[in-house]
């Protein structure tokens, strides 16, 4: 029973659909699990078992009745807790929102539960999706599971913590500039940023409007396009919601061809700061691509180099103003209401007391980036910044198919050694900051060891061709796996002992 | 202390009018919220427009349309592509802290509306220049409890209702407005006039003042003439009706004048209108122009009407409220007087509308000018905005003119419906009025007039027709103005061998 937990999503969808297994057995073997690790992980903020049994045995009681059901029916996910699910405590990491249970459910909750996805329970981020370690989290940081002493990277370390962990096959994150595929990159997971657009940011706690993508994350490539297939698509509830058909990303992870594809190298993304295991592990995937077919090239995006700078003033630009909602008037913490204090005042305490340092610290910069007399110099340059990024993106897919880079510059540091140093933090993101700031879509997969921690792949494509993602991600997947016996993470540590079992 | 016209001779006075209009959309702005006015606070609210995490706004669609039919019939160029910004501030009453609004790419710019207005020398056309129409959404309202003023200074809690929150709000402002001269609070009301009857033609919006759903924010300055530049204003709010706009201005007119006389500067503030003193008090300080961080609302797409679209709008836009006028002037024949006058007073749409309930326009002119202007005078309100329809009117014209009532129980019933009795038939019944007109009655009442007073009655046998007056005067009361006083008269004379 226990080694229901190894298996992939697809291979439970499998199992699930010969009867072979229940939803119920499949939920409550990654209870279990949770019970059993999440204590020495901490990948979760919130079990639902109740919510999720319950779930798990309305897809039984459909199968029995012979009800077409959908490839994820029963299988589990851990969904990062930024997004609101009706009645279920959704605090996006931080104090101020504890104790918030959402009176409605995100459209991405909605499509998992219509597609009989089973939602275990709420995964830890930091604060706001602000940071690249869940250090910034109010709940406490995620170790990973690879080495527990070290960061699973941010903001959705939760998320990919759950994965690597085996607590569950599949996970929902969210990528701001890169809080999806960092974190995917340092726990040896893939993870996916779909297309601006692709997945609805409904019911997504925004942290920058222009830049938030919600997307799937998984320990295999064909699971992550199973669980994007049933995320992606048109919403009227988003405005930025692309109203086009969600690419083929299913097909494309199961034909894993790269015959006669052109992959683009960035100049820009690789070098100085990258670590030699970081960059070694790279070369080999690309020789591996090279051998299936592909043809390789190096592509200049010289603009990328201050893809960082104007990130850091986009998006804390749209957090301030995106956070004042945060006023202790309608939902979540209240401080100071004791009679004698103004509306102001109340307001003033309780975001004094709720917002940790890290969010301070960005509602303050972007307060400044907006304010007359600095908006021109500041948020008005990084938005010129951002249209060159995304010329030199367009410049770059016109002579290429997709772009590759190593997704982190680094793999998973230690706990606290950045937790100082935000600039340096800032860093782990570089590479992937750019792919938010054109809204193109991209990918993190492993690509192997690096003195024993994972190191992660990066694959960007156009925008809406995230297909494109799939079809390298599947192909350089199945020749590593062939010579590792199997995806990265069947080498991952236990954790048994870890858990004190 | 200048009189009026001293301030004009020495000053000239600069206006600004921003109109707030709440659009009479179904929905909210930016969800599928109702909007109706008056309903139990926080019951028409969702997600979206309480500003919950995660929640994201959508555009309705009817709101951009109204706004463009507005843009259009005041003139203005159609930005093919404009887009939302954010209005940051902290307020409580504002769910997500900024406000959804436009900035530097509103969706209407460069317009202007023809105000006629009738002076002493004649009826004069003044253009005021609309400088931009833009999209914005409602905040919630607070209700301060405790405290003797309603201010939040005071008060010991506050009642959040957020019913209103999300509602489509647009706003016209004017270019500033040079040469009204001594007519500047006159031609501001005229504005705000015709900009209603624009709106209310249009069917965008229900434009009540009292209710809020027009609102206007009045700016005035004064510069010393021959000084060649603007003066420091002030803005007004609270001004919520149409009279307020002409006393507030005139108002903030002396207190301007004044501080300039005394030597002192006028202060960049907003002014709230108090509409039982007739004057302004000073709210908060501009001094420090507040920074609202505006950037561009990412959450939403640009708005770009196709040219297709403003074209089958503008194929929409009702008859232009002046040439309306023209026209009725010239099909019931009225003169240029009485239709300026008409015009001063606001009635020509109530007329239009008694008339329509089948009244002769000239009788329908003469009530709604005469009897009902002079009670709304008294009551220091719009005619329009008195407690009497078209209908009511139409019928009573119909019982004059039937001779069922006379023209003095006319009045009475109108004093009836205005003091809020019910309709016409219902006054009459309850009032008991009707027309005296058994003859047997009425010389039962002449003789009694005549034996009371028998030396008129023998002045008038001596040929003193005149003195009749007193006689009849007599029936009249006796009959309690119920008997038809042409009739009294003529069986008066009848009796006393003067006929």
């Amino acid at each position: 029973m226990s080694e229901l937990i190894y298996k992939s999503a697809a291979q439970l969808s499998e199992s699930l659909a010969k009867k072979e297994v229940s939803a119920r057995e499949v939920t409550q073997a990654h209870l279990d699990r949770i019970a059993k690790v999440d204590k020495a992980v901490h990948a979760f903020l919130f079990v639902d078992t109740e919510g999720a049994l319950a779930q798990a045995d309305q897809v039984d009681a459909a199968r029995a009745k012979g009800e077409n059901l959908g490839p994820l029916a029963g299988v589990p996910l851990a969904l990062k807790d930024i997004l609101a699910q009706e009645g279920i405590p959704t605090t996006c990491g931080s104090k101020i929102l504890a104790g918030w249970r959402p009176p409605y459910s995100a459209t991405v909750v909605k499509k998992l539960r219509t597609a009989g996805v089973v939602i275990l329970g709420k995964t830890n981020m930091d604060e706001f999706a602000m940071g690249s370690s869940t250090e910034n989290s109010a709940y406490g940081t995620t170790q990973n599971p690879w080495d527990l002493k070290r960061i699973p990277g941010g903001s959705g370390g939760g998320s990919a913590a759950a994965l690597a962990a085996f607590e569950a096959p599949l996970a929902i994150g969210s990528d701001t500039g890169g809080s999806i595929r960092q974190p995917a990159a340092l726990t040896g997971t893939v993870g996916v940023k779909p297309t601006y657009g692709g997945v609805s940011r409904y019911g997504v706690v925004a942290f920058s409007s222009s830049l938030d993508q919600v997307g799937p994350c998984a320990r295999t490539v064909l699971d992550t396009a199973l669980l994007h297939e049933v995320i992606a698509g048109h919403d009227d509830y988003d405005a930025t919601s692309i109203n086009a058909p969600t690419p083929p990303v299913v097909a494309a992870a199961k034909r894993a061809d790269v015959k006669g594809m052109k992959i683009g190298v960035v100049k820009e993304l690789s070098g100085d700061g990258y670590e030699s295991g970081v960059s070694e592990r790279f070369e080999e995937s690309l020789e591996i691509l090279r051998s299936q077919g592909a043809t390789i090239e190096m592509v200049s995006c010289p603009n990328f180099d201050y893809g960082l700078a104007a990130y850091y003033l986009i998006a804390p630009s749209e957090a301030s103003s995106n956070l004042a909602r945060f006023d202790a008037m309608r939902y979540g913490l209240r401080v100071g209401d004791d009679g004698s204090r103004s509306a102001e005042e109340v307001m003033s305490m309780t975001r004094a007391a709720g917002f940790g340092r890290e969010v301070k610290r960005r509602i303050i910069l972007g307060t400044y980036a907006l304010s007359a007399g600095y908006y021109d110099a500041y948020y008005g340059s990084a938005q010129k910044v951002r249209t060159l990024i995304t010329q030199d993106f367009a410049k770059a897919f016109s002579s290429v198919d997709v772009l590759v880079s190593p997704t982190t510059p680094t793999v998973a540091f230690p706990i606290g050694e950045k937790s100082n140093d935000p600039v340096a933090m800032y860093l782990s993101d570089v590479a992937t900051i750019p792919v938010n700031l054109a809204g193109v879509a991209a990918m993190s997969l492993p690509a192997g060891l690096s003195e024993g921690l994972p190191v992660g792949f990066q694959i960007i494509a156009p925008a809406m061709k995230d297909d494109r993602l799939y079809l390298v991600g599947a192909a350089l997947e199945r020749e590593l796996a062939a010579k590792w016996g199997g995806v990265l993470t069947t080498k991952a540590p236990k954790l048994i002992s870890a858990a004190g079992a | 202390m200048l009189s009026y016209e001293e301030i004009i001779e020495k000053y000239e006075p600069a206006l600004g009018l921003e109109v707030h209009v709440e659009l009479g959309t179904k929905t909210k702005m930016f969800c599928g919220c109702p909007t109706e006015f008056g309903a139990e606070p926080n019951t028409q609210v969702c997600p979206v427009c309480l500003g919950m995490p995660g929640a994201l706004p959508f555009v309705n669609e009817r709101a951009i349309e109204s706004t463009i039919l507005i843009g259009l019939a005041l003139n203005c160029s159609i930005a093919p592509w404009s887009r939302f910004a954010r209005k940051n501030y902290f307020y409580p009453d504002m769910p997500k802290n900024f406000q959804i609004s436009q900035y530097d790419e509103p969706i209407c710019t460069d317009g202007y509306l023809d105000v006629e207005y009738e002076t002493p020398e004649g009826m004069k056309t003044f253009r005021i220049e609309i400088e931009r129409v833009h999209m914005e959404e409602d905040t919630g309202k607070s209700l301060h409890v405790g405290g003797a003023t309603g201010r939040i200074h005071g008060a010991e809690y506050s009642l959040l209702d957020y019913n209103r929150a999300g509602i489509p709000l647009v706003e016209i402002v004017t270019k500033t407005v040079l040469g009204t001269e001594s007519y500047a609070p006159q031609i501001a009301k005229a504005y705000v006039k015709e900009l209603r009857d624009i709106l209310r033609a249009l069917g965008v919006s229900d434009v009540k003042m009292e209710q809020g759903s027009l609102r206007c924010d009045a700016n005035i300055s004064l510069s010393p003439r021959g000084s060649g530049k603007l003066g420091t204003r002030s803005e007004t709010k609270n001004v919520n009706s149409l009279r307020s706009v002409e006393r507030a201005i005139t108002s903030e007119m002396h207190r301007h004048a004044q501080r300039l006389e005394a030597g002192e500067r006028v202060v960049q503030e907003t002014r709230h209108f108090q509409e039982d003193s007739g004057t302004t008090r000073s709210g908060r300080s501009k001094e420090q122009a507040e920074d609202y961080r505006y950037f561009p609302e990412p959450d939403l797409l640009p708005v770009a009407p196709s040219a297709e679209w403003i074209e089958q709008l503008r194929a929409q836009l009702p008859e232009r409220p002046s040439a309306h006028r023209a026209r009725l002037q010239q099909l019931w024949q009225v003169p240029d007087k009485e239709m300026a006058a008409m015009i001063n007073a606001g009635v020509v749409g109530v007329v239009e509308e008694t008339v329509a309930e089948g009244a002769d326009p000239t009788k329908a002119r003469t009530w709604w000018l005469g009897e009902i202007s002079r009670v709304a005078n008294e009551r220091e309100v719009e005619v329009v905005e008195m407690p009497i329809t078209p209908k009511d009117v139409a019928e009573i014209i119909a019982l004059v003119a039937a001779g069922d009532l006379t023209d003095k129980l006319a009045r009475q019933v109108v004093e009836g419906v205005i003091a809020g009795e019910g309709n016409p038939a219902e006054v009459i019944a309850a009032r008991g009025i009707k027309v005296v007109s058994d003859e047997g009655e009425l010389v039962a009442a002449i003789e009694r007039a005549i034996a009371a007073q028998p030396d008129t009655a023998q002045k008038v046998r001596d040929g003193n027709i005149p003195a009749a007056g007193a006689l009849i005067g007599a029936v009249m009361k006796d009959t309690k103005g119920q008997a038809d006083a042409a009739r009294v008269r003529e069986l008066l004379l009848g009796l006393l061998g003067q006929s």
